[in-house]
Formats: structure tokens, C-alpha cells, sequence
């Protein structure tokens, strides 16, 4: 196999084959697992059976092949990328391919799951061959059939062929194949034959999204359904007293109010009635913990970052002998605000608890988990949880958090009835999990006009960078490093936000290496390449990044962005990054209009190896530079007692067409097995936008959002 | 519970509910065309985007008491089988990441060409300020609405 990877995928037993009752064959396979023993494949397509496979492939008779992909897709492509895989290996067209989603989820999913830009990473290789698997038993098939050895039969576009020019469809040879034995061993193809992988798919359900049918959790409806519209503490650190219903109760259209835990739920015959209820509602709150403003989580982390109390996350060298020894030490401190996800699509969930089962449909980026947590919230058996997923009108990490299906189930338990929670904007908003406030503080020291010591600590609200990211650079790049965290307990909830902690600490780094490039005199761009440089001889296994590949991506956006060769009045800034598993390079045009900084243009390098599906492709390395950009500016979020300072997008800003910038991507062409891009070109965009700024203005930006920190940014526009 | 007459997509509906309900209230639980989202809820998004006698409107914003006879159109109902221009634009460029917002988006983009069918690069940054798209597809919705322009033309 031509393409490098690391993985060892085992074969044996990924996969089984039945005949269909209706015709066809149905192949089952586990991503990223082997089949159980006892695994039985069905043969009643309306009866796939998730507990035991996570995927199907079902050829019908007229060769038409119906991928199940077992992602849930937020915005990230999966569903269209994942199928692509399959059916490059399987050689069929993609035009004859149609893809539904896995339907349900109980309880045997490894990776039923989107986060963390793994998707693609994790399947590629179990997808490929399960597709190289299912073309191969067909062509066994065949072979069978004309009585010749397999070995002088080829197939493609879903018709196989034999040296006498004989011509069997997949479609009839289906019945056979399923009784053959699932063959092993098989070649994969190389990048180069590629017909569908690294070509443009439309994403596969544009169809229905663009004549707008019902697709999302927030369509979804059942019949005899109440809407629910729930009433939570308005601030962190309270509980209830005590309500009174009698005002909401008289909302025509509600039907019923029910209390559970801290919380009020409003069931109603439509949404509106439910919201409206909810605001009717006369609820007593009382304070039983401390409540936070962001003026005291400041100085908690400022205390952090003074103290000495923080965890040595990793340490090369001597840093203390490298500060002591310095010819000069520049040091900066970088703030950020906490972050609600703000999907499009407010948090909602079906629910309906029966003695039989339990069913839930919604959307979620963690059926597995949450099905798990709902049967044990409700006292069932996991074996009566039944879990649909839906598309995701945006996920961004907060769907990742199953507290919105979790509500829907404990309502539906009390009342018997099948509801469905709604939260309003407001609800999304308030009752959010974060992205956590942090500070990063940096010092350096310069020697002979070197970087001769790196020293990075990290305060932040609840928890701390995740264990890789003290290895990515410029860890190895500097022979006395270290990397120190310290967190503050708050009874905010916080979480995952897309791209956890990178999303700020690559505005802090990168914004910091281009002060030092500075103080140093030397190029922006050969400060990173020399770094970088020193990473290639270093032996450290635990490195998390490809030193080679930095230099790529870097070379290639100073190549496609013209960097230092700009026309008067365009002013550049650039960021290098790497983080879940891609590596990244940006470079902003700035200008100034009327004294106000433009966001022109962002030139964006991207080393994701090979491309499933460009069309696809660009549109999650688009959308995550400009979301990057659009928090960094604008995205404002902090806490006054407890109470969320914005609820709406009255009050909290997002960015908008008129602010945003022209993208231009250019992908490293290479043969390396692919990994994700839900995530990784967000980080590195705000730091190239305010190093851009820097030039520009001659100011320097430490805090997000910069519209809050600079005079004329609140103009900034793109 | 009162009802009132609405025209939607071309059709009568009569929908039995109280006078203030918001009209993407009604489309979405009583008429069963969830094809119009519900984002903010205060007309700030864009999401619930339909067109009102021919001009894009918020529909979370307005009661229902106010439509009585009046001419909507939602998503649904903008052509038969996504064949509108500003669909097939859509289409061409593959616009959405997410879509959700996507219903809004088009519902603005083609009421906007109605009234300025070639704009330039500016005015469709203009027409098109007031709906988010959180995914962040705005080159692209740029283009597509570019492109159904040409479409139309």
C-alpha cells in the first residue's frame, strides 16, 4: 500500500455478509472493531441491527449500492466523505451510490461519535477495506459463476469483467456473493487510481436542505407530542424555592408543569404556548452557592499565572538556568472570554418513556454516551434505550453534552407523555457549557540572538489543556522549555468548544512569536523555519508534530499570499499551527480604511494529507478560518453574579457577511492517510489577523475580542 | 382559541391558535412546514426568513393576527422541487456546512434579486448582512447568490 500510515488493521472478522429477503446483499461492519462471534447479520433491511454492527452496505439487484454511514453530521461532511471512501475501494460511480444515516445507535458503538476532527482519521482505513472487501466478494462471485479463478476478473464502475470480455453487474451476482467466504488479504488501491477520493462530492443531502425539508432534531415531531419549554436557575450557584404555576398553567395550550430537580418544565400543544408559559411562571430562586463575575474569575487566574501552585505539564532543559543567563526576557499575558456555542439550531431532544422502551431522537454528537446516561438516570435497562439521531443544525462541541436529551428523558419519565424540549436562544445561551475563560502568560528569554528558554502557563476556568498539547510546537524547537497549568474551580459549566484550548492558545503563541521575530530583527518567516529546523534531529517520540510539515504549509502560504511583496497599504500578518493532526498556515491582508483596520483576505495552507472530498474540504477550511476570526473580534462573554451578560444576538455579536473576508486555500498535495478539518484552521486565523492588525496600527493585541481592546475596533470590519 | 385564514405556498390555511402567535410559530407546529427555523427568536438571524407579500421578512416576529389574506411564502412553497435559481445556485456552489440557516438565506437572496436582480459584490454583502450563518459559509453564499443573479439574468 502506497500510502504512509501508522495504523494495523487487523481484517479478521471486520465483517459479515447476508442475502437479503427482499434481494440484494447486505454487507455489516464494525469501524475501528472486529464483528462479535456471534454477531448475526439480518436478513430484513428494516431490521439493521446497530447492536452488533455499526455500519451496512446493501447492494440491491440493480447494482444500486445504499451506504449507512454511522457518523452523526454536524456541518463537518462526514456523511458525504465517509460513503466516498467506501465506494472508491468498491469501485462503484458515485452517482450510484445513496447514502442514509446509520439510524439509531444503542449501545455498541465505538465511535459513534463527532469530535475532536477524528472522523475521517479514525475510518479511513477500516472504510477502505470494507469497500475493497465487498468488491472482492463480488468478483468471487462472478468468478464462481463462469467457472474461472477470480484472479483473471477485474470490476469497475460496479460491472465486472473477464478476460474473455464477459460482463456480470454487481447486481447479479449479489445472491452468490453473500454465501462465499468474506475473502482477506486484499490490496488497496493506490492514491494515484483514485477516482472518487481527492474529486468534489455535493454534499449528499443538499437536495433536501435547499427545499427545505425536515431534517433537523427541531423538525422532528410524533404524534401526541407536547413542546417543552423548561425554566432553569437564571444564574450559576442557584436553586429553586419556590414557583407558582397558576398564571402559566392559564396559557391556552398548556398543558402541564412539572418541577424536576432545580428546573421547571412547561409542556405545551405548541412551542410558542410552552415559551410563553415558561415566561408566565412565578419562580422564587435561592442562592446556595457563590455567584461569579468575570472581575473575580480574573483575578482568580491572575492568582494562578503569580502563584506558584501549577502543574509541570512537560519540561525540557533547564528554564530558570536559560532566564537567568539572558540577554533579554520579553513576557506577555493573553486573556479570553468564555464562549457559548451559539448553534443555530437551540438545543432540543425528543423523548418518549414507555414501560416498553425508551425513545429518543435528536441531535448529538455522543448517542452511545448518552443513551448510557439516560438509562441510568431513569433506572432502564441500556437494551431499552432506543436513540435516533438527526442532522445537527451545528454542534461546535455542545452537543457533545447529552444535558438537553437527559432533560427530555426525565421529563417524558414523570409526565408518561412524549415530549419534546426546545430551548429558546436565551436558554441556548444561558444554560451553555463553555469554552472556558483562559490566560495563557509567556515568557522568553533571547541569548546571542537566539530563543534560548520558552515558558508557557496556562489559567483557566475548571480544566486544563489536554495532555498533548504541551508536546505540539514549539516544543522541541527550544532546547529549555516548559509548560505549566493551574485551573480555578467554578460552578460555571464549561467544556468543549471547537478546537478545545488550541482555538485561543494559537492566538497567544503566534502572537507571541511575532513579537519575538521582532525584538530577534529577524523574518517572521525564518524565525518559524529555523525553529523548526531544530525539531528534525529531535528524538522525542512524544513530538506531536511533523517539523517537515510546518515548513510546508508555512512555505506554501508565503508562496500563494505574496508575503512581503504586498502593494502599498496591505498590511500582512501570519500564523502557523498545528493541532488535530493537520498543519496549518495563515496569512491576513489587512488595510486600513478610513483609519479602520479591513480584514481583506486570508491565505490559508493546509497539510491534511490526502483530500476525500474537496468541495467539502474547503468548505470546513473556509468556515473555520472566518469563524476563528469572527470570535476573536467580535465574541464577548463573561458573567456579572452568576448571570450570563448576553442571552441574544442583540446583545452578542457573531460574525456577519459584511465583516468577512475573502478565504484562499491552497491543500499540500501528498499521500498521507487524511485527517480531520472540522477544527484545525481556526486557530491559527486570530493571530494572523492581529498580527496583520500590528502592522497596520502598531498596536499590539492581547485580549479577545479585540473590538472590546482597541479604539477603532469596534469598526473593524472585513 | 381563535382561528385565522392565512395564504401560504398559494393555499388557504386556516390555523386555530392565539392571535399573537409568531407566523413561524404557526408554520412550523400547526401547518406542519418546518422548512422555516427558528435561530433567535428577536428577528436578529435571519433563520425564520420568509417572503411576505414578495419581501423577506422575520417571521418569529410577526403575529398571526396580522396576515390574515396576506400573500407568504416559505421555503416550501419558493418553487416545485428546488428548481428556483437561487436553489440551483445553491446547489452548484454546495453552499451549506451544517443548513440550518440555509432556508433563510435563500428565502432573503431571492427576494433580494427580485428587487435588484444584478447587484454588485457590495449590495449582495448588504442585502445579505442580516442573516448568520454560525458555520461560517459566507464565501460561498456570496458566490451562490452571484451566481443565481446570473441565473436569472
Amino acid at each position: 500500500m502506497a500510502t504512509e500510515n501508522n495504523s494495523n488493521f487487523s481484517r479478521r472478522g471486520f465483517l459479515k455478509a447476508s442475502s437479503l429477503a427482499s434481494g440484494g446483499l447486505l454487507i455489516g461492519f464494525n469501524l475501528f472493531t472486529a464483528c462479535k462471534q456471534k454477531a448475526e447479520m439480518p436478513i430484513d433491511i428494516t431490521k439493521l441491527n446497530f447492536a452488533d454492527f455499526n455500519a451496512f452496505i446493501k447492494i440491491a439487484e440493480n447494482g444500486m449500492v445504499t451506504i449507512f454511514s454511522p457518523n452523526p453530521e454536524i456541518g463537518q461532511g462526514v456523511k458525504t466523505s465517509m460513503p466516498m471512501i467506501i465506494a472508491e475501494e468498491l469501485n462503484v460511480a458515485w452517482k450510484d451510490v445513496v447514502v442514509e444515516q446509520g439510524v439509531l445507535d444503542t449501545k455498541n458503538y465505538t465511535r459513534q461519535m463527532a469530535g475532536g476532527s477524528q472522523s475521517i482519521r479514525f475510518g479511513w482505513e477500516a472504510l477502505r477495506q470494507t469497500g475493497a472487501t465487498a468488491k472482492q466478494m463480488l468478483i468471487n462471485a462472478a468468478a464462481a459463476k463462469w467457472g474461472i479463478d477470480a484472479s483473471s476478473c477485474s470490476a469497475s464502475n460496479g460491472i465486472i469483467k473477464n478476460a474473455n470480455g464477459e460482463t456480470l453487474g454487481y447486481g447479479d451476482v449479489v445472491k452468490e456473493a453473500a454465501s462465499l467466504e468474506v475473502p482477506e488479504g486484499l490490496t488497496l488501491k493506490e492514491p494515484k487510481d483514485f477516482k472518487i477520493i481527492g474529486k468534489d462530492a455535493i454534499n449528499v443531502d443538499i437536495d433536501d436542505i435547499i427545499t427545505g425539508k425536515p431534517l433537523f432534531g427541531l423538525d422532528y415531531v410524533a404524534e401526541g407530542m407536547k413542546y417543552v419549554s423548561v425554566a432553569r436557575p437564571p444564574a450559576f450557584g442557584q436553586k429553586i424555592s419556590s414557583y407558582d404555576a397558576t398564571e402559566a398553567k392559564a396559557v391556552n395550550g398548556v398543558s402541564d408543569v412539572v418541577q424536576f430537580g432545580d428546573k421547571i418544565a412547561v409542556l405545551a400543544s405548541n412551542t410558542w404556548a410552552a415559551m410563553k408559559g415558561k415566561k408566565a411562571l412565578k419562580v422564587e430562586w435561592k442562592t446556595d452557592d457563590s455567584l461569579e463575575s468575570t472581575s473575580d474569575h480574573d483575578k482568580k487566574l491572575y492568582a494562578i499565572l503569580d502563584g506558584k501552585d501549577l502543574d509541570i505539564r512537560r519540561e525540557d532543559g533547564n528554564v530558570k538556568k536559560a532566564f537567568a543567563e539572558a540577554d533579554k526576557i520579553i513576557e506577555r499575558t493573553y486573556d479570553s472570554p468564555f464562549l457559548p456555542h451559539n448553534c443555530m439550531e437551540p438545543m432540543n431532544f425528543y423523548a418518549n418513556v414507555t414501560d416498553e422502551k425508551v425513545h429518543l431522537v435528536g441531535p448529538i454528537q455522543t448517542p452511545a454516551g448518552t443513551a448510557r446516561r439516560i438509562a441510568n438516570l431513569i433506572d432502564r435497562e441500556p437494551k431499552d434505550i432506543h436513540l435516533e439521531m438527526t442532522r445537527m443544525g451545528g454542534g461546535f462541541g455542545r452537543r457533545l453534552y447529552g444535558d438537553f436529551a437527559l432533560e427530555a428523558a426525565e421529563i417524558s419519565n414523570i409526565t408518561k407523555q412524549p415530549v419534546k424540549v426546545v430551548f429558546s436562544r436565551e436558554d441556548d445561551m444561558a444554560a451553555g457549557i463553555y469554552r472556558p475563560a483562559i490566560k495563557y502568560r509567556i515568557k522568553a528569554s533571547i541569548k546571542d540572538g537566539k530563543v534560548s528558554g520558552y515558558h508557557l502557563k496556562e489559567a483557566a476556568i475548571n480544566s486544563n489543556m489536554y495532555g498533548l498539547i504541551p508536546n505540539f510546537f514549539p516544543a522541541g524547537a527550544i532546547s529549555n522549555y516548559k509548560v505549566e497549568s493551574g485551573n480555578y474551580k467554578s460552578n460555571i459549566t464549561t467544556g468543549a468548544w471547537r478546537a478545545p484550548y488550541t482555538n485561543f492558545l494559537a492566538f497567544a503563541e503566534q502572537s507571541f512569536f511575532d513579537e519575538l521575530a521582532e525584538e530577534l530583527g529577524v523574518d517572521r518567516v525564518q524565525l518559524h523555519m529555523d525553529l523548526l529546523e531544530n525539531v528534525k534531529n529531535n528524538p522525542d517520540p512524544k513530538i506531536e508534530y511533523s517539523p517537515e510539515r510546518l515548513q510546508g504549509v508555512l512555505k506554501l502560504a508565503v508562496e500563494k499570499s505574496n508575503w512581503g511583496k504586498t502593494e502599498n497599504g496591505v498590511y500582512q500578518g501570519l500564523s502557523v499551527y498545528y493541532c488535530h493532526n493537520t498543519h496549518v498556515a495563515e496569512v491576513a491582508d489587512v488595510t486600513m480604511e478610513n483609519g479602520v483596520p479591513v480584514v481583506k483576505k486570508i491565505t490559508c495552507a493546509v497539510d491534511c494529507g490526502i483530500v476525500v472530498n474537496k468541495l467539502g474540504a474547503l468548505n470546513q477550511v473556509k468556515g473555520g478560518v472566518i469563524d476563528g476570526i469572527g470570535h476573536a473580534l467580535y465574541a464577548d462573554f463573561g458573567f456579572n453574579n452568576g448571570v450570563p451578560q448576553s442571552n441574544n444576538y442583540n446583545t452578542y455579536q457573531l460574525i456577519r457577511m459584511g465583516q468577512t473576508p475573502k478565504v484562499d486555500v491552497h491543500f499540500v498535495e501528498n499521500n498521507i492517510d487524511p485527517t480531520g478539518l472540522g477544527e484545525p484552521t481556526l486557530p491559527p486565523a486570530g493571530a494572523a489577523v492581529a498580527n496583520a492588525i500590528y502592522k497596520a496600527t502598531g498596536k499590539r493585541l492581547t485580549k479577545q475580542p479585540y473590538m472590546n481592546n482597541m479604539e477603532v475596533a469596534s469598526e473593524i470590519v472585513g | 382559541m381563535p382561528t385565522y385564514n392565512l395564504k401560504v405556498n398559494g393555499e388557504k390555511q386556516v390555523v386555530e391558535a392565539e392571535s399573537d402567535t409568531p407566523l413561524l410559530w404557526a408554520l412550523r407546529d400547526h401547518l406542519d412546514l418546518v422548512g422555516t427555523k427558528f435561530g433567535c427568536g428577536i428577528g436578529q438571524c435571519g433563520a425564520c426568513t420568509v417572503h411576505v407579500d414578495g419581501t423577506a421578512t422575520r417571521s418569529c416576529l410577526l403575529p398571526i393576527s396580522a396576515l390574515e389574506d396576506i400573500e407568504i411564502t416559505t421555503i416550501e412553497g419558493l418553487s416545485e422541487n428546488g428548481s428556483h435559481p437561487v436553489q440551483q445556485a445553491w446547489k452548484e456552489v454546495d453552499v451549506p456546512q451544517c443548513g440550518y440557516c440555509q432556508a433563510g438565506q435563500i428565502m432573503t437572496a431571492s427576494a433580494f434579486l427580485e428587487t435588484n436582480p444584478k447587484p454588485t459584490e457590495e449590495e449582495i454583502r448588504i442585502a445579505m448582512n442580516g442573516n448568520i450563518c454560525r458555520c461560517s459559509a459566507y464565501n460561498r453564499i456570496q458566490r451562490a447568490v452571484a451566481i443565481a443573479s446570473e441565473k436569472i439574468g
